[in-house]
């Protein structure tokens, strides 16, 4: 697996010329560590490409957050090369980071609304980030409210609702500005199994008008069930696991490569 | 745009109550140092034009057996100083009325006759004219010995110094101030983004730029700082004017009768505001600089 996934084995011209900026993730030889910690994502290497789907599973402390962190650029790598949209994190300018963060929607595990403002308020927050004007963005807030049940529940502070709820304003936070990439970390954790579907239905609505989805879950049922390729996270390290029932094309590249070519068993494996 | 709803809750923060607090009180220090700086400045113009056009010659009365001797060297000093281009004016008083001007100093000895009482001259001069002083002493000494000539400069010299200094004391007030002020504001910034991490760290990921998030601590110190000053000016009032009122009934004409002009009244006036910038651009440039070490 690792012969797969680490880009050495291809030598020093594969990763330039393999380099396709219609990929809107690509970690190369990513290491992760905390403080002075082991390293919790080891030799990361892989591409998303624009419009697919997948999911992200693994044990709890897999390293499942950590990875979404990389993504949505809460966190730089303790090496390696992360690139969004085409562009390499490390030498982006700060001035255009927020840019490329709009692009991003992001559904953190633990929420994180804003207590002191209503569900309509936390919802509205990325678009009067970007500058929309009050009056376009209250149709948008309001029927995406109303799409994950919540026109009744617009003037609610988070605290006051349940966590369901509350979960899906942070999923209407997350889509409401059609990003490009969406990012979930656990977001049907909390919520019943007709939501849940409901809400995934919601990202591969998002997915099929070209938005690329990774949902971070454990629970195997929904994954199975839906078919996405699957990304699993163990030992700090990524595997690809692309089932042979599965109808859906995978549209990851490990080691930025199709897999076929090289070791079919390898596949199988995976 | 800086009134309108935030996204962080920074109108809730106890710790940022104090601020209007503060400022209110510097302000209102900060203003009574600016005024007292102005009326100080207003009086030594003053001064400096009345006594500039004045001079006063003093002559040792005669002896006791020269009678009419100090008349006539009072005459002779007339003469000399009648003679001179640029003096306008030359009054010798009479004997009662230098002893006037003796009283609140001697009391009645003043009128005891044993006492040699200078006599003085009082001498208006054209101060455009440039009279020499010096030469106009040194004529007066030939004509009559024992005069003395007082241009009240080295008087007005030393209350100038005086002045000055207490002006650069009053400015250096203002000036700390003005450090005290970006100090606090600073720190009520520091603890209100520590305060908001989560929210701010929200906003960041959601792709907010610095300026956004700055804008609203900007916003809210600017609002604590009129808030602040406004207050310290309406205090000011009546503390001006108290010290106008005391200063008339305690003879002190200097404040008394000092007034402010326009100028000085508008300056005063803008203080609050001035203030409010300086806790906007110093909350603005706290939050830019904190916010640079994110990732
Ligand atoms: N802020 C942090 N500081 C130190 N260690 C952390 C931090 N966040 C996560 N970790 C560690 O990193 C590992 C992966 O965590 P995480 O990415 O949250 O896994 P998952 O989301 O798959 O449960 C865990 O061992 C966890 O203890
Ligand atoms: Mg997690």
């Amino acid at each position: 697996m690792s012969l797969l996934l680490n880009p050495k084995t291809y030598g020093p011209n594969f990763l330039m010329s393999e380099f396709n900026t219609n990929n809107i993730v690509r970690f190369e030889n990513v290491g992760l560590r905390y403080g002075f910690g082991p390293e919790v994502l080891q030799d990361i290497y892989f591409e998303l490409a624009a419009g697919s789907f997948h999911f992200l599973t693994g044990a709890s402390g897999a390293g499942k957050s950590s990875l979404m962190k990389l993504m949505y650029l809460a966190m730089r790598p303790s090496r390696g090369t992360v690139s969004l949209f085409g562009r390499d994190i490390a030498t982006t300018p700060r001035s255009e980071l927020p840019a490329l963060r709009r692009r991003v929607g992001v559904v953190f595990q633990e929420f994180r609304l804003l207590n002191h403002l209503s569900a309509f308020d936390n919802v509205a927050l990325p678009l009067r980030v970007a500058g929309v004007r009050e009056s376009e963005l209250k149709g948008q807030v309001e029927e995406l409210l109303a799409w994950v049940d919540l026109k009744n529940h617009m003037k609610a502070r988070p605290p006051t609702l349940s966590g369901g709820q509350q979960q899906r304003v942070a999923i209407a936070r997350a889509v409401i500005a059609r990003p490009r990439l969406l990012l979930a970390d656990e977001p049907t954790g909390n919520v019943d199994d007709r939501m849940a579907y409901r809400l995934v239905h919601l990202f591969e609505e998002l997915n099929r008008l070209g938005t690329t989805v990774v949902i971070a879950t454990h629970n195997q049922q929904l994954v199975d069930r839906l078919g996405h390729p699957e990304i699993r996270l163990s030992g700090g390290q990524l595997r690809l696991l692309e089932r042979s029932d599965k109808t859906r094309q995978s549209k990851i590249k490990p080691g930025g490569r199709p897999i076929a070519p090289f070791d079919p068993e390898v596949l199988d494996y995976l | 745009m800086f009134f309108r709803r935030t996204d962080i809750a920074l109108d809730q923060d106890a710790h940022a109550r104090f601020l209007p607090v503060l400022i209110a009180f510097m302000v209102y220090l900060a203003i009574l140092a600016v005024a007292g700086i102005m009326l100080l400045q207003h009086s030594m113009d003053r001064w400096n034009r009345g006594i500039s056009g004045t001079m006063t010659v003093q002559i040792m009365s005669a002896s006791k057996s020269d009678a009419g001797g100090t008349d006539r060297a009072i005459n002779d000093a007339l003469g000399v100083l009648m003679a001179t281009p640029g003096v306008l004016n030359a009054v010798a008083l009479s004997e009662d009325g230098t002893l006037d001007l003796l009283r609140p100093w001697l009391g009645d000895l003043a009128g005891q006759a044993d006492l040699p009482i200078p006599r003085l001259i009082d001498v208006v001069v054209d101060p455009e004219a440039g009279v020499d002083t010096q030469a106009l002493a040194a004529r007066l000494a030939v004509a009559v010995p024992g005069s003395s000539l007082d241009d009240h400069r080295v008087w007005l010299d030393r209350l100038v110094r005086l002045l000055r200094t207490i002006e650069i004391i009053a400015m250096g007030v203002v000036a700390v101030i003005g450090l005290v002020t970006v100090g606090t504001v600073v720190f009520t910034t520091r603890t209100g983004l520590a305060l908001h991490s989560e929210a701010i760290q929200v906003l960041h990921l959601i792709g907010a730029q610095d300026t956004y998030i700055a804008r609203q601590f900007a916003g809210r110190a600017l609002w604590l700082g009129l808030k602040g000053g406004l207050v310290g000016l309406v205090f000011c009032v009546p503390t001006l004017w108290a010290i106008g009122y005391f200063a008339k009934a305690m003879q002190i004409d200097a404040i008394s009768q000092a007034s402010l002009g326009a100028v000085q009244l508008t300056a005063i006036a803008s203080l609050p505001l001035v203030v409010a910038l300086i806790a906007m651009f110093t909350a603005r440039t706290t939050v830019l600089k904190t916010l640079a070490r994110m990732p």
